[in-house]
C-alpha cells in the first residue's frame, strides 16, 4: 500500500510530530514499505476470528477507594521545563 | 415555518470517590495547584491505572436506578487528544462497551404531563486537569488536581423537544444522583456538568438537522437560555438561507449567546482503543444483585409514597422529594410534629424560604427538624397560633432555642382562658359601638375587625377559635 | 572476579572471599577501563553503587544477606531510578531525573543488589540493533564492528564484556532474547504480567515484559526469584504464586518433548545458524529429549501484525511526552501547537516518530478495522497455534535469530529487514509466552542462540532445560577475547 506525502503530513500532525522537510521523502517511503509488510496480514481469512487486545485472559483487579497519596508537588516539579505558583506553564491555550 | 428543537444532553456527574478513579490520590475540591496530583495523574513515564472499586459501584447503582442494562463486560478505551489539560495525551474512557447501556427517564413537565426520556448509555472516565487563563506572563497555567477524578457520562438520546424539557432532564438526573449518593451535585465546583446537542428541523420532518454542542453548561437557568439562544441562531442561520455548521459551540452567559470554540474547530480523530494497561470489568448477577439491595427509595416512588402516605398535594410532594435531604428532613419533622399538612407547609414555605433568603443549604439551617417538630407539635396542642409560630420560628432560626423555651421566655403561651378572652373581648365591643352597629345592621364582614382587634390586645395570644366564637355569639345578643 | 557467575559470586561474598564493595569497585573500574569500546552504559552511578554496596556489605556481615545482597547489576535505561537520570535511550529524556523507582528497581533494591548504573538502549525500546539510541550505537563485545541486538542491546553487551554479572532488559518483541543471542548471554523473556510492568517506560503495553539476562540460566532464575510477583500497581500484573526458580534447575530432561516449527527452520534462516541450533537439539537428545516436528502455521502473519499492534499502542502511549510536565521542551515555542510538535519532533529520534506515525494512521477513523481488528485477530491465530502446539509437547524450540548478528549501520536504512531480524521472537510477545535465549554456538566469532519457548508461567521449565544444556555445554561460559 502507499502512503502519500499527504498522509504523512496528515498523521505528522494528528501525532503533534514536527518533521523536517528534508526527511520528508524518507518517512514516506519508509511507512510504505512497512504498510507493504503489513498488508501481508490480508491474505488470511479472520472472518471468525476473535479480536485479542490482550495476551492474558484476565479481568480488572479493583482498587479500594483509600486515599493513599501524599502532596509531593515540588518533588514532582522539579524535572518540569516551566511552574510557578504550583501551576505548570504552557503557552497561552486560546478558547 | 415552523421547527422543532431537538435536544440530547451529556451530563458529567464527578463521582463522589474519595480518590481518583485510577489512582490513590485525593479528589477533594479546593486544594492548593497540583498538590493532588500523583505520579499516575501526571502522566509520568512508566506509571499505570489501576481501577477504583467505588466508581464501579456508583456507575451501577445508577445504571439500576434507570433501568438501564448493565453491561456484564465493559472496556476501558484510550480517546487520543493533545491538550493541556490532559496529561498523558489520551483520556481513558468506554468506547464500544459502556459500563451502564440503554435505560429511560421519566420527566415531569410544567403543565403536569410526563415525557420518557431515553438513556443512551453511562460510562465511566477520568476528568481532566484545569488550564488557568489568569496571565503568567502570557501564559496559561495547568493544575492538575482534577485530573483523573471519577466521570459519570450520560448520554441521552435526542428526546428533548424544549429547553424546559430539557432542563426538566437535567434537574432529574441531578436529583437522582444525589439520592443514590454517587455525586454531591454541586454545580458550582464542577461536580456536575452538563453539555447540550442542540438542533432544529422543520416540523414533521423526520431526519435530523445538523447540530451544535453546546460545551460545559453550569447551572440549570444557563442550559435553558444557552439552549433557547442556540435556537434563535439556527432559526436565524436557516431562515437566512445558510446551513448550520456541526460545531462546538461556548455559551457566555454575559453577553447570553453562543459561539464558536475556535480551539476545538479543528476535525478531531480521538483514535479510540481498547485500553492496553486495563482489563476488561467483568461483573456477575450477585454483584449486580447486592447493589440493587442497596438503592434507595428513589425520588418517584418516595412523591407516590408521600402522596399516599401524608395525603399530601402532588406539588408539594414533589417539592419534598426534589432533595433527598428536603425529604428526610420532612419526615423527621413528621415523626416528631405529627401533622402532615402542617408540616408539609412549614417546611416548604417556612423553611425554604428562610434558607433561600440566607442562600444557604438545607445542612446549614439552624433550625434542626426536631425543632420544627416540636413547634409543630406545639401549634397542635394549641399552646400557640400558627401566627406567633412565625415569631417562634423567627428566634429558632436566630439561635435563641427550642420552641418550649422560646415559648417560656417570651411569654407567647396562647391564652385559652376563656373568661380573660371575654373580658378582652368585651371591651373590644365597648370602645367600637359604631361597628358593633354596622355588624348588627347585617355587614357580618366586619368580624374580621373585631378578630383582629382582640388578637391585637392580646398580643397576638389569644386563641383564635375561641374569639370567633365569642364574638359570633356576643355580637348576635 | 568478573568472571564468576552471581551464584559464585554470592557464596564468595558470604564467604567473606572479598566484599562487594571490592568487588563493586572491580566492576566500576571495569566500566571505565572498557564501556569506551562498546558504549554500554548510558549512566554509571558509582557513588549510588558504592554505597549501596557499604550497605550491603553490612548486611553481610550481619547474617541478613539473601543471594543477590551485595551483587552489581546493570539495569536497562528504560526502568525509572528514583532520582537518578532515566533516559529510555532519548533525547525526550535525557533530561529526565525520575522521582521514583519501578517495581523491579525497588525489588532490586530489597534484595541488596548493587546498581552500577543504566544501560543503552534503542529509543524507546523501538529497535533490533541499538542503533536508535540517542546515546549512540553500541558494539558486539565478540566483534566490534557488529551490533549487540536490541533493544536491550546495552544490557546484552554489559554481561558479554563483563561490565556486570548481570543486567536486566524488557522484551516487546525480542529485546531480551535476540541481544542475547547475538551477545552469547542468557535472557529470559518471562510470561506476560510474571513481572510488574510499574515504572518501566510503556513503548507497547499488551506486550512489554522484562526479565533477567545473565551468563547462565541460573543466574536468571536468582535474578527472577526477586524480579517476578504481583504488583498491585499494575493491572496486568498476575496474582500468581512466584516458584523458586532455582530447585528446579537440575531436574532430569528424560521424556521432555521438544517442539521443531518447521515454520521456523524455513527460508530466511541462515544455514550456519541452522546447523548451530540442530547441534543443540542432538544435544538435548543426549539429554533423553524427544523430538517432534510441529507446524505453527500462523507464524508469517506474527511481524505484520506485530507493526499494526506495537505502534497502535505505542502512539498512545508516547502521547505523554509534550514538554509540560518533564522531558524535552524545545526552545521559546511559539504557541501550544508549536510546543507539542518540535518538542516532539525534536525530542523523538526518526524510527520512534515512524511507529507513532504508524500506530497513529492504523487506530484513525476509516483504517481501525482494516488495520488494528485485523491485527488482533491475526494475534488470536498466531495465539492459537501455540495452544495447539502445547498439546503436544512441552518446549518449542529454534534459533532466536534469523542470522548471527549483522554489522553496524547494516540495516539500519532499511526498516523492513530489521523488522524481519525478529521474526522467531516476536509471537511470543503477541501471545504473552515466556521465551528463552541460550547460547549454541558460534558463526565465526559471533554468537548464535537457541530459542526455547514454553508454555505459560512455564518459566522454570525453559530455566531447567536452559541450565541442563549449560552443565553439558560451555557456550556460555566463552568470553569475547578483548573484555576477558
Amino acid at each position: 500500500m502507499s502512503i502519500e506525502r499527504s498522509d504523512v503530513e496528515k498523521i505528522a500532525h494528528l501525532a503533534r510530530l514536527e518533521l523536517a522537510e528534508a526527511d520528508m521523502p524518507g518517512y514516506v517511503h519508509n511507512l510504505s514499505s512497512i504498510f507493504d509488510l503489513v498488508a501481508q496480514m490480508d491474505h488470511v481469512d479472520t472472518d471468525n476470528v476473535e479480536p485479542m487486545a490482550h495476551p492474558m485472559a484476565m479481568t480488572q483487579r479493583l482498587r479500594e477507594d483509600i486515599v493513599t497519596e501524599t502532596n509531593q508537588r515540588e518533588h514532582f516539579q522539579q524535572i518540569a521545563a516551566q511552574t510557578e505558583n504550583g501551576l505548570y506553564l504552557v503557552p497561552k491555550v486560546i478558547e | 415555518m415552523q421547527w422543532e428543537v431537538v435536544i440530547g444532553l451529556e451530563i458529567h456527574a464527578q463521582l463522589a470517590t474519595k480518590s481518583k478513579i485510577f489512582s490513590a490520590a485525593s479528589t477533594a475540591y479546593g486544594a492548593a495547584p497540583n498538590s493532588q496530583a500523583c505520579a499516575v495523574d501526571l502522566g509520568l513515564p512508566g506509571v499505570l491505572p489501576v481501577f477504583n472499586k467505588e466508581a464501579l459501584r456508583m456507575a451501577v447503582k445508577f445504571g439500576l436506578a434507570n433501568g438501564c442494562d448493565i453491561t456484564r463486560r465493559s472496556v476501558f478505551a484510550r480517546k487520543n487528544y493533545f491538550y493541556p489539560d490532559l496529561p498523558k495525551g489520551y483520556q481513558i474512557s468506554q468506547m464500544d462497551h459502556p459500563i451502564v447501556a440503554k435505560g429511560e427517564l421519566e420527566i415531569e413537565l410544567e403543565d403536569g404531563s410526563t415525557k420518557i426520556i431515553g438513556i443512551t448509555r453511562a460510562h465511566l472516565e477520568e476528568d481532566a486537569g484545569k488550564s488557568l487563563h489568569e496571565d503568567f506572563h502570557g501564559m496559561t497555567g495547568i493544575d492538575l488536581n482534577r485530573a483523573g477524578t471519577p466521570l459519570l457520562e450520560i448520554v441521552s438520546e435526542p428526546d428533548m423537544r424544549s429547553a424546559k424539557e430539557a432542563v426538566a432532564y437535567m434537574k432529574k438526573i441531578h436529583s437522582l444522583v444525589q439520592y443514590l449518593e454517587i455525586c454531591d451535585g454541586n454545580m458550582q465546583e464542577g461536580s456536575f456538568r452538563c453539555d447540550a446537542n442542540v438542533s432544529i428541523r422543520p416540523k414533521g420532518q423526520q431526519e435530523y438537522g445538523t447540530r451544535a454542542e453546546l460545551k460545559n453548561i453550569n447551572s440549570f437557568r444557563f442550559v435553558e437560555r444557552a439552549i433557547n439562544v442556540e435556537v434563535e441562531r439556527q432559526i436565524d442561520v436557516l431562515e437566512g438561507g445558510a446551513k448550520v455548521v456541526q460545531e462546538t459551540r461556548l455559551y457566555d452567559a454575559d453577553k447570553n449567546e453562543t459561539r464558536s470554540m475556535r480551539s476545538k474547530e479543528e476535525a478531531f480523530d480521538y483514535r479510540y482503543f481498547p485500553d492496553p494497561d486495563l482489563l476488561p470489568v467483568e461483573i456477575d448477577d450477585a454483584y449486580i444483585e447486592a447493589i440493587r439491595a442497596t438503592l434507595p427509595e428513589l425520588p418517584d416512588a418516595k412523591k407516590m409514597r408521600f402522596i399516599d402516605e401524608y395525603n399530601l398535594k402532588a406539588e408539594d410532594a414533589n417539592t419534598l422529594t426534589s432533595d433527598r435531604g428536603l425529604a428526610d428532613f420532612f419526615e423527621a419533622v413528621v415523626k416528631t410534629g405529627g401533622d402532615t399538612k402542617l408540616s408539609a407547609n412549614w417546611v416548604i414555605s417556612e423553611l425554604l424560604g428562610a434558607l433561600n433568603k440566607g442562600s444557604m443549604g438545607l445542612a446549614e439551617s439552624p433550625v434542626t427538624a426536631e425543632m420544627l417538630g416540636d413547634m409543630i407539635k406545639r401549634i397542635k396542642d394549641n399552646t400557640i397560633s400558627g401566627k406567633i409560630a412565625k415569631q417562634v420560628f423567627a428566634a429558632m432560626w436566630e439561635d435563641e432555642g427550642d420552641a418550649d423555651a422560646i415559648i417560656e421566655a417570651k411569654g407567647l403561651k396562647q391564652v385559652t382562658d376563656s373568661g380573660a378572652i371575654e373580658k378582652i373581648v368585651d371591651e373590644v365591643l365597648a370602645n367600637n359601638p359604631a361597628q358593633v352597629e354596622q355588624y348588627r345592621g347585617g355587614n357580618e364582614k366586619i368580624l374580621g375587625f373585631f378578630v383582629g382587634q382582640v388578637m391585637k390586645a392580646s398580643q397576638g395570644k389569644a386563641n383564635p377559635g375561641q374569639v370567633n366564637q365569642l364574638l359570633s355569639a356576643k355580637l348576635k345578643d | 572476579m568478573h568472571n564468576k557467575t552471581i551464584a559464585e559470586l554470592s557464596q564468595s561474598l558470604a564467604q567473606g572471599a572479598f566484599s562487594s564493595v571490592e568487588l563493586t569497585q572491580a566492576y566500576l573500574e571495569r566500566i571505565e577501563r572498557f564501556d569506551g569500546q562498546i558504549n554500554s552504559y548510558i549512566t554509571v552511578a558509582a557513588d549510588e553503587a558504592l554505597a549501596a554496596a557499604k550497605q550491603a556489605d553490612a548486611q553481610i556481615k550481619a547474617g541478613t544477606a539473601g543471594i543477590l545482597t551485595g551483587i552489581p547489576l546493570a539495569q536497562k535505561d528504560i526502568f525509572c531510578t528514583n532520582g537518578i537520570k532515566t533516559t529510555c535511550g532519548s533525547k525526550m529524556l535525557d533530561n529526565f531525573i525520575s522521582p521514583y523507582d519501578a517495581t523491579v528497581i525497588s525489588h532490586f533494591k530489597q534484595a541488596g543488589a548493587v546498581m552500577l548504573g543504566k544501560t543503552n538502549m534503542d529509543e524507546f525500546a523501538m529497535g533490533s540493533s541499538n542503533e536508535t539510541s540517542f546515546y549512540g550505537a553500541v558494539k558486539n563485545p565478540w566483534d566490534l564492528d557488529a551490533v549487540p541486538g536490541g533493544s536491550s542491546g546495552g544490557s546484552a553487551a554489559v554481561v558479554a564484556a563483563r561490565l556486570a554479572p548481570a543486567s536486566t532488559g524488557t522484551d516487546t518483541g525480542g529485546s531480551i532474547r535476540q541481544p542475547a543471542a547475538l551477545c552469547g548471554i542468557t535472557g529470559l523473556k518471562p510470561t506476560y504480567g510474571r513481572v510488574s510492568r510499574y515504572g518501566m517506560i510503556a513503548f507497547a503495553s499488551s506486550l512489554d515484559q522484562a526479565g533477567p539476562m545473565a551468563r547462565t540460566a541460573e543466574d536468571c532464575a536468582l535474578m527472577m526469584n526477586v524480579m517476578a510477583g504481583f504488583d498491585d500497581k499494575d493491572s496486568t500484573s498476575i496474582a500468581r504464586e512466584v516458584p523458586d526458580y532455582s530447585v528446579t534447575l537440575n531436574q532430569s530432561l528424560a521424556g521432555l518433548k521438544i517442539g521443531l516449527p518447521k515454520e521456523y527452520f524455513a527460508e530466511g534462516l541462515d544455514n550456519d545458524v541452522a546447523g548451530a541450533v540442530q547441534a543443540a537439539i542432538e544435544a538435548y537428545k543426549k539429554l533423553g529429549a524427544k523430538v517432534v516436528e510441529i507446524s505453527l502455521p500462523n507464524t508469517g502473519l506474527s511481524v505484520p501484525a506485530y507493526y499494526v499492534v506495537a505502534p497502535a499502542e505505542c502512539s498512545s502511549n508516547l502521547s505523554r511526552f509534550d514538554g509540560v510536565r518533564f522531558g524535552y521542551r524545545c526552545d521559546n515555542p511559539k504557541d501550544l501547537e508549536d510546543l507539542y510538535k518540535r518538542s516532539r519532533g525534536e525530542g523523538f529520534g526518526a524510527e520512534v516518530k515512524r511507529r507513532i506515525m504508524v500506530g497513529a494512521y492504523v487506530l484513525s477513523a476509516g483504517y481501525y478495522d482494516a488495520y488494528y481488528i485485523k491485527a488482533q485477530k491475526a494475534r488470536q491465530l498466531i495465539s492459537q497455534d501455540f495452544k495447539r502446539a502445547f498439546e503436544k509437547v512441552d518446549v518449542i524450540m529454534g534459533p532466536t535469530s534469523p542470522t548471527v548478528a549483522f554489522n553496524l549501520g547494516e540495516k539500519i536504512d532499511d526498516p523492513i529487514t530489521m523488522y524481519l531480524s525478529d521474526a522467531y521472537t516476536i509471537a511470543t510477545n503477541l501471545a504473552g509466552l515466556p521465551g528463552l535465549s541460550v547460547p549454541c554456538g558460534f558463526v565465526g566469532q559471533r554468537p548464535v542462540g537457541l530459542q526455547i519457548i514454553g508454555n505459560y508461567f512455564d518459566e522454570a521449565r525453559l530455566l531447567n532445560v536452559a541450565h541442563q544444556y549449560q552443565q553439558h555445554t560451555d557456550w556460555h561460559a566463552r568470553a569475547p577475547e578483548a573484555f576477558r
